[in-house]
């Protein structure tokens, strides 16, 4: 009862990445709560799901092993999670703010009115005042997130239903073994007890799932361009600059807007984050919910012709001056200089 | 045979165009400064629903929007484009409402239309981005969901086929009418406003914008029903007060906080020559790079 849980996302038997970091922050809210860390792997031939996700602290592990579970789809997984949720009333729930995640999390959310925050980049636990009602709540989840209007972040609460829900992206929260000897208890469920068969009614007829070709994440230098890049034509510098470097190229979300670059290369909140070695942001402003993908890079260098630019509060070497005058300057500089 | 399709839009601030000029002094968006669109993957919606109307015998599309009273505006436009109608939902009730209390008064509003068979939106709107109320009026309505769909492929009256684009990869399923599909912006793009349909629907109007525009309005509504846009109330929707609004919205926002960025102690270069190189020669030496 009152515990934390974590919806396991899981593709041909493997935990993915999110899952586990959202495991590794989950175990330090628990410690914090002194409650326990439950995880929920709903799927097909999950018995090598334990080795995976015990060694992040996991106390209980629910599983529901299904043919049927797998692919996922919507309301089965929704049944598993809002009945299993009824009996245990976690006081706090996570899911990844995946294409999984965010169709599942806000049906769970709907069905147990529960709220439910989404692309959080930060989770803490804290205090609240209601002061109209003269209400205090202890322990309550803080899920913060960038709020649109600037640079501001807001940090929202759900004192009174339960679960807490919250999504958050891939990359967003570390991953770490807490203690790879650990073994927590398993919990065969009764399937059949949770999902009704009448919620098998759709139907996958292809399915074809790869790996992304892009390694943004992956990468030591980043190069990214935003709305002040101006152009798809202008984007090429950018790749050129990367190519030499051996780079990926990134975008703000305002050029994948315009169509300068794809969706899979947007850096931020409702993108990818990043902490690369090198991060080079060229025409970008720095609006939070860009900062909020890239800030931990080692060091970042901006490139904008606007001296006042809030990006440039965190960059390591700002250049004043056009990405049009100065990416091909670093091409020619580079390859001069370097061996 | 009749088919309802009813496409769930919103109207947004213009979030992809928070550049310099709609920032205030102190780094806050100046709101009044940008334009109130319509909300993009819900055009990609619309778009979805329209081609839908045109296989499916006897199909009609009607948009749903809860706004103020402007947000009739989204409507109209999606008559331009070939809508048949649509409801605006209206109130200060619905003030404060999360994703949740959303969901509900689209679903209450939803429900007093009768049968309908698909219900399509955008996955997600700019202003929030978090895909929420599509999955939580199919659920407030009992019905099944689609989300991230690309194109509907096929649809009869009683299942519906759909391409899903999905983070990973591609997917294609089907499932049972009545649905609620939402829409990528990776599908096809909304066409354009018709030019007949433009003069047609030009003077549409809810109740509330006849009366704002003074007397002389009644016979054209008479002699042309299809230019009135349904406008509801909190009173015209059977609903429980509790779930609307701030009551019905469980997540409460604790704090806004203006964050400073603690400024590092940044090295100031202009694009001239020497300063460049001196750059590239510096990051070489220290093995950021090369
Ligand atoms: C819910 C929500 C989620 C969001 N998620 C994300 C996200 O994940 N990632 C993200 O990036 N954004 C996201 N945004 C958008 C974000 O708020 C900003 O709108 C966006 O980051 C701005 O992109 P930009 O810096 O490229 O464009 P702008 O703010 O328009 O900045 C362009 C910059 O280019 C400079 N410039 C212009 N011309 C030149 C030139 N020739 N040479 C050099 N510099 C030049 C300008 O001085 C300016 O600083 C989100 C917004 C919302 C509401």
């Amino acid at each position: 009862m009152n515990n934390l849980f974590v919806y396991l996302e899981i593709e041909d038997g493997i935990v993915g990445d999110v899952s586990l970091e959202l495991l590794t922050k989950g175990r330090t809210l628990a410690d914090q709560l002194k409650c326990k860390l439950e995880a929920v792997a709903a799927g097909y031939k999950l018995d090598k799901i334990g080795e995976q996700v015990f060694p992040f602290g996991v106390d209980t592990l629910y599983l529901a092993d299904d043919k049927r579970l797998a692919p996922y789809t919507t309301l089965p997984h929704t049944s598993l999670l809002v009945n299993l949720f009824k009996e245990e009333k976690p006081q706090i729930a996570f899911m990844g703010a995946t294409s999984i995640g965010r169709d599942l999390g806000p049906r769970v959310s709907s069905a147990l009115f529960s709220g439910l925050t989404a692309d959080c980049t930060s989770l803490e636990i804290g205090t609240y005042e209601d002061k109209k009602a003269g209400k205090v709540y202890d322990n309550l989840l803080y899920q913060i997130r960038p709020a649109f209007g600037g640079n501001i972040v807001a940090t929202i609460v759900n004192p009174d239903c339960r679960p807490q829900m919250a999504t958050v992206r891939e990359g967003v929260m570390k991953k770490e073994i807490r203690n790879a000897k650990h073994v927590g208890k398993t919990v065969i469920m009764d399937v059949a007890k949770y999902v009704p068969d009448t919620d098998f009614v759709i139907e996958v007829i292809e399915r074809h799932m790869e790996k992304s070709k892009l390694n943004i994440k992956g990468s030591p230098i980043i190069v990214s361009g935003g709305y002040g890049v101006g152009s798809a034509d202008n984007f090429k510098l950018l790749f050129e600059l990367a190519a030499t470097l051996g780079a990926e190229v990134g975008a703000s979300r305002a050029a994948v807007d315009a169509g300068f670059a794809d969706h899979e290369r947007q850096i931020g909140q409702t993108g990818t984050t990043v902490r690369p070695k090198l991060y080079i942001a060229c025409g970008i402003s720095g609006q939070i919910q860009h900062i909020a993908g890239m800030q931990e890079s080692a060091m970042i260098i901006a490139i904008n012709n606007d001296p006042k630019a809030p990006i440039n509060a965190i960059a390591d070497y700002v250049i004043t001056g056009s990405i049009e005058e100065v990416l091909p300057k670093m091409i020619k500089f580079y390859k001069k200089n370097s061996k | 045979m009749s088919f309802k399709i009813v496409v769930l839009a919103k109207q947004v601030p213009d979030t992809r165009n928070v550049g310099k000029d709609a920032m205030k002094a102190d780094g806050t968006v100046n709101r009044a400064a940008l334009p109130a669109i319509y909300n993009p993957e819900d055009l990609n919606a619309l778009e979805q629903a329209l081609r839908l109307k045109s296989q499916v015998a006897g199909a009609t599309v009607h948009v749903l929007t809860m706004g103020p009273a402007r947000a009739a505006e989204i409507i109209r436009e999606s008559m331009y484009r070939g809508a048949d109608g649509g409801y605006l939902l209206s109130g200060r009730e619905f003030a404060g409402s999360d994703t949740l209390a959303t969901s509900y008064a689209l679903a209450c509003a939803i429900r007093k239309m009768g049968k309908v068979d698909v219900i399509v939106c955008g996955r997600q709107a700019i202003d929030g981005d978090t895909a929420q109320v599509g999955p939580q009026v199919a659920e407030k309505l009992g019905m099944p969901q689609i989300t991230y769909a690309e194109e509907i492929l096929d649809c009869t009256a009683s299942k519906i086929t759909v391409k899903r684009r999905l983070e990973r990869g591609v997917e294609v399923v089907s499932g049972p009418i009545p649905m609620v599909v939402t829409v990528n912006s990776s599908a096809p793009e909304c066409r354009p406003r018709h030019a007949k349909l433009t003069l047609k629907y030009k003077r549409a109007a809810t109740l509330t914008e006849k009366q704002d525009a003074g007397a002389d309005y009644t016979d054209l509504y008479t002699v042309h029903p299809y230019l009135t846009i349904t406008e509801w109330g909190i009173n015209d929707i059977e609903h429980d007060i509790k779930w609307l609004g701030l009551t019905g919205s469980p997540t409460k926002v604790k704090q806004i906080e203006n964050v400073v960025f603690t400024a590092k102690e940044s090295k100031r270069l202009t694009a001239n020559d020497e300063e460049i190189e001196d750059l590239m020669k510096e990051l070489i030496a220290n093995h950021t790079i090369g």
